[in-house]
């Protein structure tokens, strides 16, 4: 857990507090935070957190009361704002694209604040236009109005990745979208994200997007004040306090099952024969073995049928044409959450593990994955011991 | 039908006349709307972000035009003389308010979340002005120049009572011999004169705006 503490980070919050005139409470107070580079950071919370504060703190949109903010190494608290904030990308709900001007010359607004030679920007932008999925012949000269909803958030992120900012700041990018194209933004964002590396900071109220969006998770109350700051299936395995627990709401047990891959479970041997073997030693496989049900494979091992004690015996049939269709079937990059989905329709209540060509490399019974979950549950929960071990010495062991 | 004949006859008489101050009439215009309109955009733009200095030239520019005209055209003749001078002064402090309250109402329109993202990506505030609030904001502000000029260029007329230059000339004569010969035609050719130069000039502006208004905005 401390290997974040030989690089330096992107971005270190240093006790920053906000106080608006006339507010009993500030809106941030004494929040110190370390930002890694290449990570992104979720900041969630309820409304009126201070979430959106904290993230405009950062490119000092709103200038902090106390504290300091220190960006790559380098304390910005005293800096040109404007220079500041041509190195950092901003992208809000709203987008704001400028509606007089054309997408290409939306895109190059930082470009042609920082002086860049002409070639240089117009191929710039066809790169970002296209990195975002909007053919640039199409819509390089089209203007904002033209473009839908989905379309301008695009394009509000090319503009924001403009002269290749090294880090990202966004502020509910995704919350005035539909939940269909928001679903197709979110992973087009997290595949753009996986190649360029950015350092992004990104506020949502949404618990969910946060757990898909996050690498971390700032789960903060009000002013600021982070309740937990942890990998999302940390906080889905232990949430630290009821406020957290409250606030990743009812199944949060299903939902860390999406941060599990089905790859990385050991499976317990299952009983399985053969299509063309007998009754007489099929039902020797199952009296042997605990389980209830047997799996029937074809030639190729593929997975055929479910067959029970009360199927055998009763004809001649062969074995192929007994029990119940294998449908609940997943492969090894599947997530836990999708194979209990399969498991939960399936007549054995189990789900066959199969490879690309559809041989079986395992049976996920439900103790498998009551087995991950307690695992899951015990390391998080040692992880915060260890934490509290280090802070509090006299914290009593376990 | 005769007195439209006459009419005609008259104007196609003193055609040297009627278009020498039809000029002097127009350049009077040209001269108090650009004057005007750099001013009132100025006084816009200084004022905008500030509700008290907004109220004030509000209040000022609208007092102004509440003077009366006969009033207004005559009071600054003992500081400037007789002609040109006063004529141009009276005329400008009639054109700031549509302007002005078009600029400041334009800039104030603008979707402050475009102002947020110019902003956040390091646009200073002159960059701002000029990049965004202004070509957003021009529409608006076209709009109130071309109120202020067919509010002008009507006004002009007066501009001969203090010895200025234009086509009221044509209608103070037909006043001052009303009832004589030809004192009607003499009206009219001011009249219709004034209302054509007040369409052009209205043309030509709606032009210029078809050509600096991004389509975007359109």
């Amino acid at each position: 857990m401390n290997q974040s503490d030989t690089t330096e980070p992107m971005i270190r919050l240093d006790r920053v507090s906000k106080v608006y005139p006339g507010q009993s409470s500030p809106a941030v107070a004494e929040l110190s935070l370390d930002i890694a580079r290449g990570e992104v950071l979720v900041l969630v919370g309820p409304s009126g957190c201070g979430k959106s504060t904290t993230l405009r703190l950062i490119n000092r949109m709103i200038e902090p009361s106390n504290g300091r903010i220190i960006f790559d190494g380098e304390d910005v608290t005293g800096v040109n704002p404007d220079l500041l904030r041509r190195r950092i990308g901003y992208v809000i709900q709203q987008i704001g694209l400028f509606p007089h001007m054309t997408i290409a010359d939306n895109v190059a607004t930082v470009p042609r604040l920082l002086g860049w030679k002409k070639d240089k920007i117009r191929a710039r932008v066809d790169e970002l236009l296209d990195m975002v999925g909007l053919e640039p012949n199409v819509y390089r000269d089209r203007y904002p109005k033209e473009l839908s909803g989905g379309q301008a958030q695009r394009c509000g992120v090319a503009r924001a990745l403009g002269a290749d900012p090294e880090v990202l700041l966004m502020d509910e990018p995704f919350g005035a979208i539909d939940p269909i194209t928001r679903d197709r933004l979110q992973n087009e964002f997290l595949r753009l994200q996986s190649e360029l590396k950015k350092t992004i900071v990104f506020v949502t109220h949404d618990i969910d997007e946060a757990m898909k969006m996050g690498d971390r998770i700032a789960i903060l109350k009000e002013s600021s004040q982070i309740a937990q700051l942890d990998k999302p299936e940390h906080i889905l395995a232990y949430p630290v306090d009821d406020f957290v627990d409250d606030f990743i709401g009812s199944g949060s047990t299903l939902k860390g099952l999406s941060f599990e891959r089905v790859r990385d479970l050991e499976l317990s041997p299952y009983p399985m024969i053969r299509h063309n073997a007998g009754h007489a030693q099929a039902r020797r496989v199952l009296d042997e073995a605990p389980q209830r049900w047997l799996l029937v494979l074809d030639d190729m091992d593929r997975p055929l049928r479910w067959v029970n004690d009360s199927h055998l015996d009763r004809t001649d049939r062969p074995l192929r044409d007994l029990g119940h269709p294998v449908r609940a079937k997943v492969e090894p990059n599947a997530t836990l959450h999708d194979t209990l989905e399969a498991m939960l329709t399936s007549m054995a209540g189990c789900a066959c593990v199969i490879d690309k060509r559809g041989s079986l490399q395992g049976v996920v019974e439900i103790e498998a994955l009551t087995d991950v979950i307690r695992r899951l549950r015990a390391n998080a929960r040692k992880h915060y011991e260890d934490e509290n071990g280090q802070s509090q010495p006299t914290g009593t062991p376990s | 039908m005769s007195g439209i004949t006459n009419w005609f006859e008259y104007v196609g008489d003193r055609w040297s006349d009627v278009w020498g101050a039809s000029w002097d009439h127009l350049m009077l215009v040209i001269q108090v709307m650009i004057v005007a309109t750099v001013l009132s955009v100025a006084v816009g733009v200084a004022v905008r972000n500030n509700a008290t200095l907004r109220n004030i030239a509000l209040g000022v520019a609208g007092i102004l035009i509440t003077i009366p005209s006969l009033a207004l055209f005559t009071i600054f003749i003992p500081i400037v003389g007789l002609g040109f001078k006063p004529a141009f002064i009276a005329l400008l402090l009639y054109a700031i308010l549509p302007i002005l309250r078009n600029t400041i109402t334009g800039l104030r329109e603008v979707d402050p979340n475009v102002l947020e993202s110019a902003r956040g990506m390091g646009l200073n505030g002159t960059q701002r002005l000029i990049r965004v609030q202004l070509p957003l904001a021009w529409p608006v502000i076209l709009a109130g120049i071309r109120v202020s000029t067919l509010i002008t260029t009507g006004f002009a007329a007066i501009a001969t009572l203090v010895a200025g230059p234009g086509l009221g000339i044509f209608i103070k004569d037909g006043l001052r011999r009303l009832g004589l010969p030809l004192s009607m035609e003499s009206v009219w050719t001011g009249t219709i004169f004034t209302i054509l130069l007040a369409l052009a000039l209205d043309l030509v502006l709606s032009t210029i705006g078809r050509f600096t208004t991004s389509r975007g905005v359109r």
